[in-house]
């Protein structure tokens, strides 16, 4: 039939969400929509938009239901599913709080709730200023100083709560410092 | 049957003998009429077997199984009652019961929940693991559907309500552990996401985790301000299933007792959409064969369901320019009350009140359409009330609808033809629009009124009609949206062509609207006995009626020489017909 071509919105929609990716994410996507059980290949395709983009974030996901043609309630119901999935982008400086047996036994819970505390956050999440984001890790396989926590690839051992604040404001200063070292 | 393909096994030491690949839970209803506890089970949606109520014993298995979803084998010996499947099957309604508010006497739902139902028929008595409970925040702000995830007890019947009956899949199981939650994607309202607030989540829901946006407040409001003059306009279905929520027997017509209770509520006029289901038919038909004669935009897509129309924006805005630009009945009724009526009467429009009594959730939404605005910004529909709540706010006013005289609809706008009262049920708009166009097609009236063949109670029809020796009409009737796309899709792809193809987004039509009241014991949603029952209602009122086709109407042709002027014409095409808009997020189908 001949249709009025005015009132379709599918390929707007369609450019719009390879916008929202890359054209290596939207070549693999393409060859995946190709499949019959396409939905299928999810996982995969949410692997390839967070190692690209640190995250899933809200358009990367509806550019993966527009493009794969998978209803966008499943792509959040499997992203929101498995803990790999970040929803958030990272901040400027990962936290890594090891919950191992031994550092879970040295206290580092009281060291992850002062963390909370002082940035405002729960873990799994990033602070406003996206200069931090909290997440518990299994053993880091530094169990002599325990309790550990691992900004960036710098390891901090024997931590105490008491000493989060200091730690905090030593990478608040970095980012300053950074940020004016930019601005020369 | 024959003997390979029957089954034999015993059900609490009986012996029976099932066809193969009955469940356990069919085997036990149907042969010993034991009906197994049950929540997430529906005959109608895929079997999810996740709220475990329904477990039984299987000897030799060492663990319970959820007999809706294991087929009976060969020499299975299952026991549906043993003490310790008594005791688990309560433990699991117990666990549902500590995960969600205890807020039974203030709920909606109190006196007609199946969460509350299952509790009492399983022996839950007293709470046992009172515990951390899950807290999300309450969606109060929708524009036809709320949502309060407290209430979820994650059954999924509403994820597959809106997957396999609506094709929406606009919800999920979101999250995972104890902080699941069943939402749209992102968590975004329903209002952002790609819902078309049709309102069977409502209905599959068994507590109030979702509900219909309250109007009632407005409405009480309204009714009580002595400078506000409230109208009332009942949609066709309403008749039917009104005396639903008062124990008046399935399929009862109580639309004389339904006018008496809404006067005593104390509307100032009440009016019959019905009378603009006829006027739709006489301009969508003179819009069909408008398009007919020059072989234009065919087939016509019917636009009175504005479940429907949301589906459309969304998930096939390319067919925009197929479908119908008459409003629904509604909306032509409240243009007319705050034009025509409002000049007739001397009031004021924004004095006028206007409530439509519907079957529908996705009317509310339609009520807040810009299009739908008089040219002063004026919305022209003011509330929504549907079945359910109706229902409440007469039972509120301390009224027993049963017991009420009839009475009859205030003029002009009250006077109908039999094809509008089918308009609330499946093929009913078909019917309609066939009465009038056979009749300006041959000149004559169709010799049989009723076009028995467009009802489509199965949920899916495609018929070609003869009018002449000249002419076939091919049409195609959809109830249920998953069923819709079947058709569209097949025009889409130039597989079949149609005249005209209606579409009613619920199950069966208004009839089994997402604002219908919850079905009576021994009947379930999609269920359709319950459809059939109050379909008849209104082919009952029809076929007693003299004037059975919509341009027969003398009220309708009236209101076309004092005011419209032609059919089709200009003031016509301004207060009854309207535009859509392709609308985002586009769904995926």
């Amino acid at each position: 039939m001949t249709l009025s071509t005015t009132t379709d919105n599918r390929q707007q929609v369609r450019r719009e969400a390879m916008d929202a990716l890359t054209p290596e994410i939207v070549a693999y996507i393409e060859e995946c929509a190709g499949d019959t059980y396409a939905s299928s290949h999810l996982i995969n395709i949410l692997h390839k938009v967070q190692a690209h983009f640190g995250y899933l974030g809200r358009e990367q996901m509806d550019a993966v239901a527009q493009l794969l043609q998978v209803p966008t309630a499943k792509v959040t119901g499997v992203a929101t599913f498995y803990h790999f999935f970040r929803m958030e982008p990272r901040g400027r400086f990962p936290i890594n709080i090891c919950l191992g047996t031994a550092c879970y036994v040295k206290g580092a819970e009281r060291v992850g709730d002062r963390l909370c505390e002082e940035l405002g956050i729960h873990f799994g999440e990033t602070t406003r200023d996206g200069l931090f984001s909290l997440e518990g890790s299994r053993c880091l396989g530094t169990c002599g100083l325990a309790p550990v926590i691992m900004i960036e690839d710098q390891i901090y051992g024997n931590m105490t709560p008491d000493q989060v604040p200091a730690l905090i404001e030593k990478y608040v200063l970095k980012a300053q410092q950074e940020e004016q070292d930019q601005n020369q | 049957m024959t003997q390979e393909h029957m089954v034999n096994l015993t059900i609490d030491n009986v012996k029976v003998a099932v066809p193969k690949g009955t469940t356990i839970m069919d085997a036990a209803e149907n042969e010993l009429g034991i009906r197994i506890p049950r929540l997430c089970y529906h005959p109608d949606l895929s079997i999810q077997g996740s709220c475990r109520v329904c477990i039984v014993e299987v000897k030799g298995v060492p663990f319970y199984m959820a007999s809706c979803a294991v087929e009976v084998w060969e020499g299975m010996e299952v026991q549906t009652n043993s003490p310790t499947i008594r005791q688990a099957r309560r433990d699991i309604v117990e666990l549902l019961l500590d995960n969600h508010p205890r807020a039974c006497l203030t709920c909606e739902r109190d006196g007609n929940c199946e969460l509350q139902n299952v509790a009492y028929a399983t022996g839950v008595r007293e709470r046992l693991f009172a515990g951390e409970r899950k807290r999300f925040p309450i969606e109060r702000d929708g524009s036809a559907v709320d949502r309060d995830p407290e209430k979820c007890i994650l059954c999924g019947r509403c994820v597959r309500t809106c997957d396999e009956v609506q094709g929406v899949h606009n919800l999920g199981q979101q999250g995972r552990g104890f902080t699941t939650l069943v939402s749209p994607a992102h968590n975004c309202s329903m209002d952002e996401s790609v819902c078309i607030q049709c309102g069977q989540c409502i209905a599959a829901c068994p507590t109030a985790a979702f509900s219909e946006h309250d109007s009632t407040e407005a409405v009480w409001k309204a009714l009580a301000d002595p400078n506000i003059h409230v109208v009332a306009q009942t949609a066709p279905a309403i008749r039917a299933t009104i005396g639903e929520g008062f124990g008046m027997p399935l399929g009862t017509p109580a639309t004389g007792k339904l006018i008496t209770a809404l006067r005593r509520l104390g509307f100032d006029r009440v009016f019959d959409t019905n009378f603009t289901a006829d006027l739709t038919i006489v301009e969508e038909a003179t819009e069909f064969l408008n398009r007919f004669e020059k072989g234009e935009r065919l087939p016509l897509l019917t636009s009175c369901s504005p479940g429907w129309i949301n589906f459309m924006e969304k998930f096939y805005p390319e067919l925009i320019p197929h479908a119908s630009s008459c409003r629904s009945p509604m909306a032509m009724m409240s243009s007319l009350l705050k034009s025509y009526y409002a000049e007739q009467a001397g009031i004021a429009p924004e004095n006028i009140f206007v409530v439509g009594i519907m079957p529908c959730t996705a009317k509310k939404f339609e009520a807040q359409r810009p299009e739908l605005r008089t040219a002063d910004g004026l919305a022209e529909t003011d509330a929504v009330l549907t079945t359910r709540e109706l229902v409440w706010m007469i039972k509120n006013y301390g009224i027993n609808l049963a017991d009420l005289p009839d009475d009859q609809f205030d003029s002009p706008l009250g006077e109908s033809s039999g094809a509008a009262d089918i308009f609330g049920t499946t093929g009913g708009v078909m019917e309609a629009a066939l009465r009038m166009a056979v009749e300006n097609i041959t000149g004559a009236p169709p010799q049989d009124m009723e076009f028995k063949e467009v009802r489509a109670v199965e949920g899916l029809r495609e018929r070609e009609l003869k009018v002449n020796d000249s002419l076939t009409l091919r049409v195609g009737v959809a109830n249920g949206l998953t069923n819709a796309k079947i058709l569209l899709d097949a025009v889409l792809t130039g597989e079949k062509t149609y005249h005209i193809i209606e579409v009613m987004a619920c199950p069966g039509g208004c009839i089994g609207g997402g604002g219908q009241p919850y079905p009576p014991d021994g009947y379930r949603i999609f269920d359709k006995r319950l459809l059939a029952k109050r379909a008849q209602a209104l082919y009952t009122i029809d076929g007693a009626k003299e004037v059975r086709s919509s341009n027969h109407n003398p009220a309708i042709k009236k209101l076309y020489e004092n005011f419209l002027g032609e059919p089709g014409g200009e003031k016509a095409h301004q207060l009854l017909h309207t535009h859509y808009e392709p609308r985002l997020p586009r769904g995926i189908r």
